[in-house]
């Protein structure tokens, strides 16, 4: 953890925040693959001599073997290299395979492959070395079907990362308010005090400080921890009005009603009791050990009218504040949309059906309101024919995973994608789903325990994020480039590039990578 | 306003240690012995200390019953002799359908009793055949339930099984012309059906008989299973007779609320006789959930009976048929037809065959269901791992001849109190306080070629790929 402490560069050269090696905090990392070291082994260092990737470490005043890093082993297509440990071993000592724990890790949605790639990208800020599949999931349908068209190559711009533009405006609406840009397409997820473990909340709030970007308190109050960084946090409203406050009001660059959440599409949030401590209970004026349950939906609000006396409530409070309407996606996605726009909103931000969340009944998960998939293009379309598109910044969330998930999300016609899950899965979450609660999560994460909630630090959490997202940055570049865009503002709406493989005929599908399948148990 | 309905739940510990999905495996030989970082030690949910119980007592050593998968041990063990893997024995647990996951998910609730309720997002496919082609709605804003949920307002979800008049008719003072029906209503749209196998013993149809009692349904149940501790509860049961046998039942004919004749050509005719036997008898008739049962349906729904009772195969298809269609299409065919023959107010229709989640119940009524008939998820809240080695006459590897009643009663009581709680969920949230009000209230739901159509066909054209894909 020193370690990181003290390289923390703030910016590069390109004014963009510099990539930091940002180990695991645990002693034995996962990997695909499994590099075995047998009782023949002589400590030769050879395969240290040989490894470009630092699979078999070795120090100078140390001559023993030491366990191989195997999460760095690109596999057994090393085979084809000269310095292929396995084949040059004297001994032959070695071997590589499969690891079998991967039968065990992520889900349909979070296969294991993109979780190992995320937890690399959070490392290093590069995109993994490793055969690791990180833009594609086993869910069968949505984003997971869906591809880019091949570009033209014609179309290259032979350009450098730092001269593409992946800032996102978030206040379209020239009423004089400030108009805010972020550097990425995308920004923090509610996530609150009471759900999560204070220093990852703060290493968030570092990390979208360094990125210039944005978090969001979730619905638990704003502990005073958050205060050096009021200008990337965005203050939550939400129905149980947790710790709203009016200097919290007063705090905020960006103010979020959230009127419903896509894990739990018209239910409140959930705080259960095991995670009520005295610290979460006070910040939120509740009992200690209780739990919480926020009412559904605002009870003052029962039309757009009303909604628009929220928004100018907050409008009046702060005049600086930008205003954003979190919903999630019932059917008429489309007319919740222009209603936040005719109530003021700046920022219409969509969560769809497959969202993270810290507790929520599954069966509300799975089956209550539309993905996100399908709710971008409704909403969009609608917003163009009534003819406010160009005043609103649509911002998607709720499933979406990756840099390419962020990009299909754009190009169907949001203007940037809020996230969740992503940080949590840098951080070294392995979706165990078991953060509702008990001592919450095991990893320390999202919990409010005295011993776990303090293991990891705000310096680790904070250069985990800003290497993942950068790693995306450098997808999002490349992608652009390959379509002679110099801006991800150029992509928004573009669905022309898209296309889905289940409305591609024979032939036509064959040219694009399959949507991968497996039947997986869960 | 009505007294609130509630099912009251009480832990039911399992009697046999649930068959945990995960394994850690561990290589010993390389344990650096007394370590005084061990992971075992440090384990947050106690797995391996409950674990070492086990083994010490050399009761199925290996397998971890409360792994929550969290991989510190792998990853902190200093030796790096821990792995990970899905428990063999787990895999063995039902079938295609009746997966792992559905089976180990009803036992806990009929454990706990208590709504599942977990972090992290949504974990399955994006889409899959029957039910998980469809989402309930929600209602973002205007809405007419405010928290019902947590009690702060009524949702009702009684739903009757009795027939209803298609017109009500006057005198000349106004007041009405004739006697209106008697009147028999469930709590809960669920219903129970003695399973078409397992173990069913006296003891466990005694303890579904008692839940069904505990929690205000009914049981239907063939007669031959009928004892006296069993009919103690009569007034729970349905009794499923045939054409032949029902004059021999008039015992129980005449302690039961309701009589279910299994449907065969002419059997209108014996409805009469029916209520000789025992007057404002409720007669519901079973059929096949076939290629005809929407015809038959209809044919039925104009004769004097109250309920149909469609029997679908224990997987929620169609049956008699090379081609069957999934439980939710056959709803919908029904519901139609009887819609379509302006008779569907008249009659009730429940569903049976293929229930096996909370979920199946608000979407079958979505889909134009009164109720719905669970069976096998009641063997499966006695701890049954659906090995189907009863089909066989072999011994049952859950013991569950040996089923104590009044545990068995409240297992079953839990996992249904659980699956009301989040019938509930799905009612707040799109915004329904009246279960009969969400019979085929299908514009409270969005389905997979609906939001196809409506989404992505503007974007990507024709699909080319039929089914979910």
């Amino acid at each position: 953890m020193k370690n990181i402490k003290n390289n923390i560069k703030i910016k590069g050269k390109s004014g963009l925040p510099q990539t930091v090696s940002t180990p695991s905090r645990y002693r034995n990392p996962i990997g695909k693959y499994v590099v075995g070291r047998n009782s023949k082994c002589i400590s030769c260092g050879l395969c240290a001599k040989l490894c470009p990737y630092g699979v078999h470490p070795r120090y100078e005043n140390f001559s023993q073997p030491i366990r191989p890093l195997d999460y760095r082993c690109i596999g057994p297509k090393c085979e084809a290299n000269e310095y292929f440990c396995v084949k040059n071993c004297p001994q032959h000592a070695l071997s590589v395979k499969l690891n079998p724990i991967m039968e065990t890790l992520g889900d349909y949605r979070w296969p294991a492959e993109m979780i190992l790639a995320h937890w690399y990208m959070a490392e290093t800020g590069n995109l993994p070395q490793v055969d690791l599949e990180y833009n594609l999931g086993f869910s069968g349908g949505g984003f997971d079907k869906i591809r880019f068209k091949s570009p033209d190559p014609k179309d290259y711009l032979n350009i450098p990362d730092e001269e593409i533009d992946t800032s996102i405006l978030l206040n379209k609406r020239h009423d004089g308010r400030p108009e805010r840009v972020l550097s990425l397409p995308c920004y923090g997820g509610g996530m609150s005090f009471g759900s999560m473990a204070l220093p990852v909340l703060v290493g968030r709030a570092r990390a979208a400080k360094r990125l210039n970007s944005l978090t969001c308190t979730g619905e638990g109050g704003y502990p005073k921890e958050f205060e050096p960084y009021s200008d990337n946090f965005i203050t939550q409203v939400a129905t149980g009005l947790f710790g709203v406050r009016e200097e919290t009001i007063l705090f905020a660059p960006v103010v979020e009603f959230k009127y419903a959440q896509g894990a739990k599409p018209g239910l409140g949030g959930h705080l259960l009791g095991d995670k009520v401590t005295p610290e979460v209970a006070k910040i939120r004026e509740t009992v200690e050990g209780s739990s919480l349950f926020s009412p559904f939906p605002f009870h003052s609000v029962y039309s757009v009218e009303d909604h628009k006396k929220h928004i100018d409530w907050i409008k009046e409070i702060n005049p600086q504040a930008l205003i954003s309407v979190k919903v999630s996606t019932p059917t008429d996605a489309d007319m919740v949309a222009v209603g936040a726009y005719y109530a003021g909103a700046h920022i219409i931000h969509f969560d769809g059906s497959y969202g993270g969340t810290g507790a929520a009944p599954d069966i509300a998960k799975k089956n209550i309101a539309m993905p996100i998939d399908y709710a971008i293009p409704k909403v969009h379309r609608f917003l163009i024919n009534e003819g406010v598109r160009d005043e609103l910044c649509f911002i998607a969330s709720g499933g979406i995973r990756n840099a390419m998930d962020v990009a299909k999300a754009i190009a169907m016609g949001a203007n940037g994608a809020v996230i969740g899950t992503a940080d949590m899965i840098a951080m070294e979450c392995v979706r165990c789903t078991h953060c509702s609660s008990g001592r919450g999560c095991a990893r320390s994460i999202a919990t409010t325990d005295k011993e776990l909630g303090y293991e990891i630090s705000e310096e680790w959490a904070e250069q985990r994020l800003v290497n993942m997202y950068m790693a995306w940055r450098k997808q999002w570049c490349e992608l652009l480039r390959q379509y002679g865009m110099r801006s991800i503002k150029e992509l928004v709406g573009r669905s022309d590039l898209l296309v889905h493989l289940d409305y591609l005929d024979e032939v036509e599908r064959q040219k694009y990578q399959p949507a991968p399948k497996k039947k997986l148990i869960l | 306003m009505p007294k609130k309905y509630h099912i009251h739940t009480k832990k039911a510990d399992p009697r046999f240690p649930p068959v945990g999905k995960y394994a850690t495996v561990e290589f010993r030989e390389n344990c650096a012995g007394s370590c005084r970082l061990c992971v075992k030690k440090r384990c947050i949910y106690n797995v391996h200390k409950d674990n070492f119980l086990q083994w010490s007592n050399m009761t199925e050593p290996e397998y971890l019953y409360i792994c929550k998968s969290c991989y510190r041990c792998v990853q902190e063990c200093t030796k790096g002799i821990f792995s990970m893997a899905i428990n063999p024995e787990y895999l063995t647990l039902g079938d295609d359908y009746w997966t792992p996951g559905i089976i180990s998910y009803n036992w806990a609730q009929a454990h706990t009793g208590m709504v599942p309720v977990s972090g992290a997002g949504y974990r399955g496919p994006f889409a899959g055949e029957g039910f998980d082609s469809i989402w309930a709605d929600m209602s973002e804003i205007v809405r007419p339930t405010r928290d019902g949920i947590h009690g702060r307002e009524y949702i009702n979800t009684t739903v009757e099984l009795s027939r209803r008049p298609m017109r009500l008719e006057f005198k000349q003072d106004m007041s009405l012309a004739g006697e209106l029906p008697a009147i028999l209503e469930i709590p809960l749209p669920v219903t129970f059906q003695e399973p078409k196998f397992g173990v069913l013993s006296e003891s466990v149809l005694l303890a579904m008989a008692e839940a069904a009692h505990e929690i205000g349904t009914l049981l239907f149940m063939g007669p031959e299973k009928y004892s006296d501790a069993v009919s103690k509860y009569s007034q729970s049961i349905v009794p499923c007779l045939t054409k032949a046998n029902f004059q021999h039942h008039a015992k129980i004919i005449s302690q039961s609320q309701m009589v279910e004749l299994v449907y065969e050509p002419g059997i209108e005719q014996e409805f009469a006789k029916l209520r000789k036997i025992k007057p404002g008898l409720f007669i519901a008739v079973g059929i096949p959930l076939d290629t005809k049962a929407a015809e038959l349906t209809v044919m039925l729904a104009k004769s004097d009976i109250d309920t149909i009772h469609l029997y679908g195969s224990d997987n929620g298809w169609e049956i008699n048929t090379d081609n069957p269609r999934y439980l939710k299409d056959m709803i919908r065919e029904v519901h139609l037809k009887l819609v379509e023959n302006k008779i569907r107010t008249k009659v009730n229709l429940v569903f049976g065959g293929g229930i096996a989640m909370a979920e199946h119940i608000p979407k079958s009524l979505i889909c134009g269901a009164d109720a719905v008939a669970i069976d096998l998820p009641l063997l499966i809240a006695l701890e049954c791992r659906l090995c189907y080695r009863c089909k066989n006459g072999k011994s049952c590897p859950a013991k569950l001849e040996a089923v104590e009643p009044k545990w068995g009663s409240q297992r079953i009581v839990n996992l249904i109190g659980s699956w009301h709680n989040q019938l509930l969920e799905v009612m707040g949230a799109s915004g329904i306080r009246e279960a009969r009000r969400m019979r085929g209230e299908v514009g409270r739901s969005m389905w997979f070629d609906d939001l196809e159509k409506e989404c992505f066909a503007p974007l990507f054209g024709t699909r080319k790929v039929t089914g979910i894909g």
